[in-house]
């Protein structure tokens, strides 16, 4: 992943610090505002990869601070951070024109996983291809297909938007959060390994009796598909 | 407050005296209206006599002239019980009859009306003073004749008849002040243990039932309505100190893990590796205090009712039922037990998507955890789960059954509550959330969530009548 310019709107000085030192350490740029308008002006000024919004802010808070953004035509991805975590919160917030959304207290290699895939979308944009191709395993959108090394892998049709989203963010990290809002679109606590179960039983059928394995576990964070070969 | 004060101001006493007042005046209206008609009755009838009798004088007149006509008055004066007759001339002079003295000017006019007057009684030497209704009538020839009867029976007949109204309404009103004050009393009496149950449970007894006679009247509904509330509020209350306690346990629980692993972590010099482990232990713990509140805070929310409106849209709701199925399946399987789904093609509902989802991920996830053996017991027969769903009337009823152990009867509405684990289960993985949740969508979703045996096994039904399509 190329280096990221990230700014992080957060009042909490000690959150702050440890988002910003958290992104540095991951190789990233991180810039921070203590309040709404500081982070509105910062945002308008200069060019960011993604912004990291505090729901609750002084001044001016996330939600309008987003809205306000979005106005003036500033489409720079948003991720909006919330200490509410109520149903209708994340609702609201995509409503307002963020574009994902964490519930605090997060893991922070959850976070860096969505901010990494919102930088990604946004340099790589939109027109979705129509394949996908990691080492020699391949997926055909249009033919439903998935093959590897030229043979047809038989996939139920879950298993295949799950393959279909690794490869989509190739090289990056998906969390298992991830894949349940993106895949099954809940976005509610499992309570148990389930997503881990689900892609063991892809991989099983991805990787098994292949000297490569291209679907790797990350530890703490995920998941992420990848030829390791090159 | 004195015994009698609080008899007149009881209600019942109020509503008694009430009804006695309505009741002597309308007894007093009725009898008025009784005497009144019958006098006029009896004045009608006296009249038409004296009419007839005047028509059948004049007729003797007419047939053998005054000297018959004398005759025959004079015959009917002497019979016993008779009726006023006086018979003059134009002049005044008197030709017949037994009347004595008369006011003046009645004979000049020819009328039916009542006088006053004196009467002869030949037999007895005496005069009776009287009232009496009288017709004159003036014969050809300039002759008067005066046909009368006496008033004396029917003025005797209308005391007695007031004197029976007076005796009548002072017993009524007797009688009922009697009554009044025996059932004021009894009702006062039930109403006064009552309210001192009352406050031998607001003195912190909370065990105390009101009495229930039996008598099925709407003071016995009360207090079965009260018992019922005290049971339910001494349920709640017993509900919450569980709450409280297993609060107090479960979080402190993990709490406690928490400072150890960071304690033993410090404790002595360690590899990295070893940080690292103990490390991750620690941000393992506290995820799942973090999944503790959250979920409690979830339920707060939805019990409190506080609407999340934005989340609310019609969606299909089989959709959602299959969707989870099939994210849970593959633990199912490695669980062996089998799972079948019997539901439309589609349920199409209005609620939270979202929030069904949880319940029903909360419910599959239960049965995995209670309906499958244990690793190393007898197996029975193979686990097996099965989820319906069906439209029950405007809105959709969901069934997730399996043939596990169960829930005994007396703990079902118990498994329901925050934190509530049952026997055997601590040992599981939980909270003791996962059904509190349910319950609070299917009533945030204006149903309920029942628990019910399967023979064998547990039946969870979760009623969701939506709300109204487009509202």
């Amino acid at each position: 992943m190329t280096d990221m310019k990230i700014l992080v709107v957060e009042d909490d000085p000690e959150a702050a610090a440890y988002m910003v030192k958290a992104f540095q350490e991951s190789g990233h740029v991180a810039d921070h505002a203590p309040d709404g308008l500081e982070g509105y002006a910062l945002a308008r000024e200069e060019t960011y990869d993604v912004l990291v919004v505090d729901r609750m802010l002084p001044k001016l808070d996330g939600l309008s601070l987003i809205r306000s953004l979005r106005e003036q035509k500033v489409e720079t991805p948003v991720v909006i951070l919330s200490a509410l975590g109520q149903v209708d919160d994340r609702v609201k917030g995509l409503r307002a024109g963020g574009d994902d959304y964490l519930p605090k207290p997060y893991a922070f290699s959850e976070l860096l996983a969505r901010v990494e895939v919102l930088s990604r979308r946004r340099h790589a944009p939109a027109a979705e291809q129509t394949t996908y191709r990691v080492g020699d395993l391949e997926l055909d959108r249009l033919a439903h297909s998935a093959t590897r090394g030229g043979k047809e892998i038989a996939l139920q049709p879950r298993e295949f938007r799950l393959l279909e989203y690794l490869m989509r963010h190739a090289g990056q990290v998906v969390t298992r959060t991830m894949l349940l809002e993106n895949v099954w679109d809940y976005h509610f606590d499992p309570q148990t390994n389930v997503i881990d179960v689900h892609v063991s039983r892809l991989r099983a059928k991805v990787d098994k009796g292949h000297a490569v394995q291209l679907i790797h576990t990350i530890r703490g964070a995920g998941y992420m598909i990848r030829d390791s070969a090159r | 407050m004195t015994a009698l004060g609080k008899l007149v101001r009881a209600t019942a006493f109020k509503l008694t005296l009430a009804y006695l007042v309505v009741f002597v005046v309308m007894a007093g209206c009725v009898l008025a209206y009784v005497t009144q008609s019958a006098r006029e009755l009896l004045l009608e009838q006296t009249r038409s006599t004296i009419a007839a009798e005047t028509s059948g004088l004049a007729e003797q007149y007419r047939l053998g002239g005054v000297r018959r006509l004398v005759h025959v008055v004079e015959r009917r004066t002497r019979l016993p019980g008779a009726s006023l007759y006086l018979l003059t001339t134009f002049t005044g002079e008197r030709l017949a009859g037994n009347v004595g003295e008369l006011p003046a000017g009645v004979l000049d006019e020819q009328a039916t009306r009542v006088i006053e007057y004196r009467r002869d009684d030949r037999h007895e030497d005496r005069q009776i003073n009287g009232r009496a209704l009288v017709q004159v009538y003036v014969l050809p020839g300039g002759f008067r004749l005066l046909v009368g009867r006496d008033l004396e029976e029917q003025e005797r007949l209308r005391a007695v008849m007031w004197r029976a109204a007076g005796i009548s309404l002072t017993f009524i009103t007797i009688l009922g002040c009697i009554g009044g004050w025996f059932i004021t009393r009894r009702v006062l009496k039930r109403v006064e243990d009552i309210s001192d149950t009352a406050k031998t449970i607001m003195g912190g007894d909370l065990a105390g039932r009101l009495p229930v006679t039996g008598a099925g009247d709407e003071l016995d509904r009360l207090a079965m309505h009260l018992n019922a509330m005290l049971e339910r509020i001494g349920e709640l209350m017993n509900g919450l100190k569980e709450v409280s306690d297993n609060i107090a346990h479960d979080l402190k629980t993990p709490l406690t893990r928490l400072r150890n692993h960071a304690e033993e972590a410090l404790r002595s010099s360690r590899t990295p590796d070893e940080y690292a482990a103990a490390l991750g232990a620690v941000i393992e713990e506290s995820d799942n205090l973090i999944k503790v509140f959250n979920a409690l805070l979830m339920i707060a929310r939805l019990e409190a009712g506080g609407e999340p409106q934005d989340s609310m849209a019609e969606f299909d709701a089989a959709d959602v039922a299959r969707s989870v199925v099939e994210l849970y399946e593959p633990l199912a399987e490695d669980a062996g037990m089998t799972v079948s789904v019997d539901m439309p093609a589609h349920l199409p509902m209005y609620g939270s998507r979202e929030l069904l989802g949880q319940a029903l991920a909360n419910l599959l996830d239960n049965a995995f955890k209670y309906a499958v053996p244990p690793e190393g017991t007898a197996r029975g027969p193979t686990p097996a789960l099965c989820i319906s769903a069906a439209r029950a009337g405007a809105g959709v009823e969901i069934i997730v059954s399996d043939n596990g152990p169960g829930i005994p009867e007396d703990s079902r509405h118990h498994v329901v509550e925050r934190f509530v684990r049952l026997e055997g289960s601590r040992s599981r993985p939980g909270f003791g959330l996962g059904l509190s949740l349910v319950s609070a969508v299917a009533r945030l979703h204006g149903g309920r969530l029942r628990i019910e045996d399967n023979h064998p096994g547990l039946r969870v039904i979760l009623e969701l009548p939506g709300k109204g399509a487009s509202a």
